[in-house]
């Protein structure tokens, strides 16, 4: 079979329009408005040592800032401001999306804008600055018609640095609700889609090549001095734009925005309420791959409509709970308190993504192990293997504390490699997650927590306040509350992780549906 | 001195920190005169140059340009009223010839045609080939010619005033000679006010009507050749007889003219 004969180039092909068109909106927003920034600065600054030399630390000191961590800074740092201003004035903006990625982006832009600005600037020869006040120029006709045409090439290799940067960059804006080439990527990853890996590399590299040439035209043109060759690159970028404009222009805003976090699970809750909504005649999207942090606040904000998270990483991350209350406790609790932000938990599909500790069911049945009680008395000559993080999380020490668990052995992995190890019997018992495929696959055992030592995870359907009275919304997604069980999600899941065309969200998610639709 | 001076320098003193790089130099250059400032390298011959059109400010003393005292007047319209031609060219790499040499006409705001027809007068006056070199950039033309160009770009205006820093310096002395010699000519033809520096005696000698002599800032004798032949300073009579001893040595070195 030929690589190309793959479904999901058609799907990955189907989400260009939408990906491309906000990836070269908020690429090409970041660049102008760094542009406006740089380049005056760099033209102000060209004289005046001490100041260019500050200014020149900071572009740098922003330029080590990784990317993914300069867009997420500018989360936050707009929902304080976005505060700030609704305090003050009494207008709020979003700090979701487009605002926060086409800030960070344009801040990243600066530094070759302005290095090579002020490099070029500065590389005149002075002869020349006196030749132009000689023959009369006043100091703005000498900026516009000798030192800035004189920088141009070093200062146009600057911009188109800075262009391929930003391109390249706003990949990573997808966390942060900016949809872009980077959907691709960061689907793909979580959902061991290499088709839209590299569908999404390729398309950001080309699209970053093709800026660069359309800049290269103008700076030519500008260079010969000849209008048709700048003309071309500044028609092209216009028709870049342009053309991205239009798949969006028909899109109507009422429609209603289901977001995702970034792992595979969430790809196809999303996908799955998204069908849910358009069976109803709802206009929906999905805004998949927004960070952890993103999600609940862009909710809160009504940036996104609804999205699917576990009630346990609300109680912990939210509320600031550390306490562990029994599962309809906790909940009833949560939704009080959630409403006091007026966000509706509208209820649990009926399956929890929790820590559990995991081994193989033969070996269980051979020890006799049911539950974490009767795991404690062998611990002792067993071995445990978490990720990375559960070792120092408060469910571990709730499990020593309640259980007075001690094994042989503790080992930390990647996620993915711990089913193999305890299936292969390399560990005994791992740290596992409630819904994950590999759980069935490897015919594994979730052991009872009869202690309810780990909080309860619960899948919990949140809808954004603007939509807490909205009947149609909550009519579409009842037909899903309770039905989602483990087993049938762990399924999912496992279809999910697989590397084929069935593997996709939206497939998997239509496979769910047809599953749970009719109980 | 009869007449108002065309340019007038009164005790003018410029420093560079402790460096005095114009020191005390009253000097008027009448209209119509062709004058040269010699000196040694560093003497102040540039600056004093550039104190005229207010490219650089002087820290005490008067200039005045056709009678007004430069400082009330404004710097940008002064020196588009004032050619310069600069010690290293000073052509716009980016810019055509055409361009260059109409490039204070249209700050001045000439209308287009009228530049054109005034870059085309311009180019036969320094006798470079209207339509070989008219659309080059500088870097395609030779030395010589972008001395040419320099000259034409300072004469496009109709100034009444040419300042020429070195203007015919680093180039072989055939050229040298007959651009001095053409430019001799168009100071004469046009009215012009010149005042040029040079390294070289001779050509100070061969083109200039007077002589003025800078060392140190300050200036050390002013006047015609055979004036200055007169001065009783030491500096200025070895300058003098420079030329002189060279074509002595030359006249030993070399066989008598027709000889061959
Ligand atoms: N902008 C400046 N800053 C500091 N010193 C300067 C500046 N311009 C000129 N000088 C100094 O003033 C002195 C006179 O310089 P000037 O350029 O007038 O000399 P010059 O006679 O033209 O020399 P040359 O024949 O080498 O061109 C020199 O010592 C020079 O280093
Ligand atoms: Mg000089």
């Amino acid at each position: 079979m030929s690589l190309f004969a793959d479904p999901r180039w058609g799907e990955a092909l189907s989400h260009l329009p939408d990906y491309l068109g906000n990836h070269v909106r908020v690429s090409l927003a970041a660049l102008a408005l760094g542009l406006a920034i740089s380049l005056p600065l760099a033209i102000l600054t060209r004289n005046r040592p001490a100041p260019r030399a500050v200014l020149l630390a900071l572009a740098s000191i922003v330029q080590t800032v990784p990317g993914l961590a300069l867009l997420a800074l500018f989360y936050p740092l707009l929902l304080l401001a976005a505060s700030v201003t609704l305090a003050w004035f009494g207008i709020s903006f979003s700090a979701f999306g487009f605002l926060p990625a086409m800030l960070a982006l344009a801040l990243y832009s600066m530094l070759p804008v302005l290095r090579n600005g002020i490099t070029g600037l500065n590389g005149i020869d002075p002869a020349l600055i006196e030749a132009a006040k000689g023959v009369g120029m006043t100091a703005r006709q000498s900026l516009i018609m000798v030192e800035l045409p004189l920088a141009l090439p070093v200062m146009m290799a600057g911009i188109r640095t800075a262009a391929v940067w930003v391109i390249g960059t706003a990949t990573l804006s997808t966390p942060i609700g900016q949809t872009s080439l980077g959907n691709y990527i960061f689907a793909g990853l979580q959902t061991q889609n290499w088709v839209f890996v590299l569908f999404g590399c390729f398309a950001s590299a080309l699209l970053a090549l093709a800026v660069d040439q359309l800049l290269g035209l103008i700076e030519s043109g500008l260079r010969q001095r000849s209008r048709l060759p700048a003309a071309l690159g500044g028609i092209g970028i216009a028709a870049l734009v342009l053309a991205t404009l239009v798949p969006t222009m028909g899109r109507s805003s009422q429609s209603y925005v289901v977001g995702a976090k970034t792992f595979a699970e969430q790809y196809v809750l999303s996908a799955l309420l998204r069908d849910r909504l358009q069976a109803a005649g709802l206009s929906a999207t999905a805004r998949s791959g927004l960070g952890s942090s993103v999600i609940f606040e862009a909710l809160k904000a009504g940036d996104i409509d609804l999205y699917v998270d576990y009630s346990g990483t609300l109680w912990a991350n939210q509320l600031h709970r550390t306490d562990i209350k029994p599962r309809a406790e906790l909940l009833a609790e949560l939704k009080t308190a959630l409403a006091k932000d007026h966000i509706t938990l509208l209820g649990e599909l009926g399956f929890e993504n929790a820590y559990a500790l995991v081994m193989p069911k033969k070996r269980a049945e051979a020890l006799g192990i049911r539950s974490i009680a009767d795991l404690a008395a062998h611990a002792p000559t067993l071995s445990i293997a978490g990720d990375y993080e559960f070792f120092s999380r408060p469910e571990w020490a709730a499990l020593q504390k309640s259980y007075g668990l001690s094994f042989r052995a503790q080992r930390q992995m990647q996620p993915d490699f711990m089913y193999a190890a305890v299936a292969s019997g390399e560990v005994d018992v791992i740290a596992g997650y409630t819904s994950d495929g590999l759980i069935a696959k490897y015919d594994l055992l979730v052991l009872d927590d009869p202690r309810h030592a780990i909080p309860p995870y619960d899948a919990i359907l949140l809808l954004a306040p603007k939509r807490a009275g909205d009947e149609r919304l909550k009519t579409a997604l009842l037909p899903l509350l309770g039905k989602v069980d483990i087993a049938t999600m762990r399924e999912a899941n496992l279809r999910a992780a697989g590397n084929d065309a069935n593997s996709s969200p939206d497939a998997v998610a239509k496979w769910l549906w047809e599953k749970v639709g009719k109980r | 001195m009869p007449s108002r001076p065309m340019i007038g320098y009164s005790h003018v003193s410029k420093n560079f920190g402790a460096l005095k790089a114009v020191d005390d130099v009253s000097l008027d250059i009448a209209e119509g005169e062709f004058l040269a400032i010699v000196g040694g390298s560093g003497s102040g011959k540039t600056t004093l140059l550039r104190l005229a059109n207010r490219l650089i400010e002087a820290d005490g003393g008067t200039i005045t340009v056709e009678g007004e005292d430069v400082q009330t007047v404004d710097p940008v319209a002064l020196r588009r009223r004032i050619g310069y031609v600069f010690q290293s060219g000073g052509l716009f790499p980016h810019l055509s010839v055409a361009d260059n040499i109409g490039i204070t006409p249209r700050l001045l705001g000439a209308p287009a045609a009228d530049i054109t027809a005034r870059v085309d007068e311009l180019l036969e006056l320094v006798q470079l080939d209207r339509r070989a070199h008219r659309d080059r950039l500088p870097e395609a033309l030779s030395g010589g010619q972008r001395q040419r160009v320099g000259v034409a770009r300072a004469l496009a205006a109709r100034p009444r005033i040419v300042l020429m820093d070195e203007p015919f310096g680093a180039l072989d002395p055939l050229t040298r000679d007959a651009l001095g010699e053409d430019f001799r000519e168009l100071h004469r033809k046009l009215g012009l006010t010149t005042v040029m520096i040079t390294h070289d005696m001779t050509e100070a000698i061969l083109l200039a009507d007077r002589i003025a002599v800078m060392r140190g800032g300050q200036l050390l004798a002013q006047g015609t050749p055979a004036e200055l032949s007169t001065s009783g300073d030491a500096y200025v009579l070895e300058l003098l007889r420079t030329p002189r001893r060279q074509v002595e040595r030359l006249n030993a070195l070399l066989p008598q003219s027709g000889a061959a």
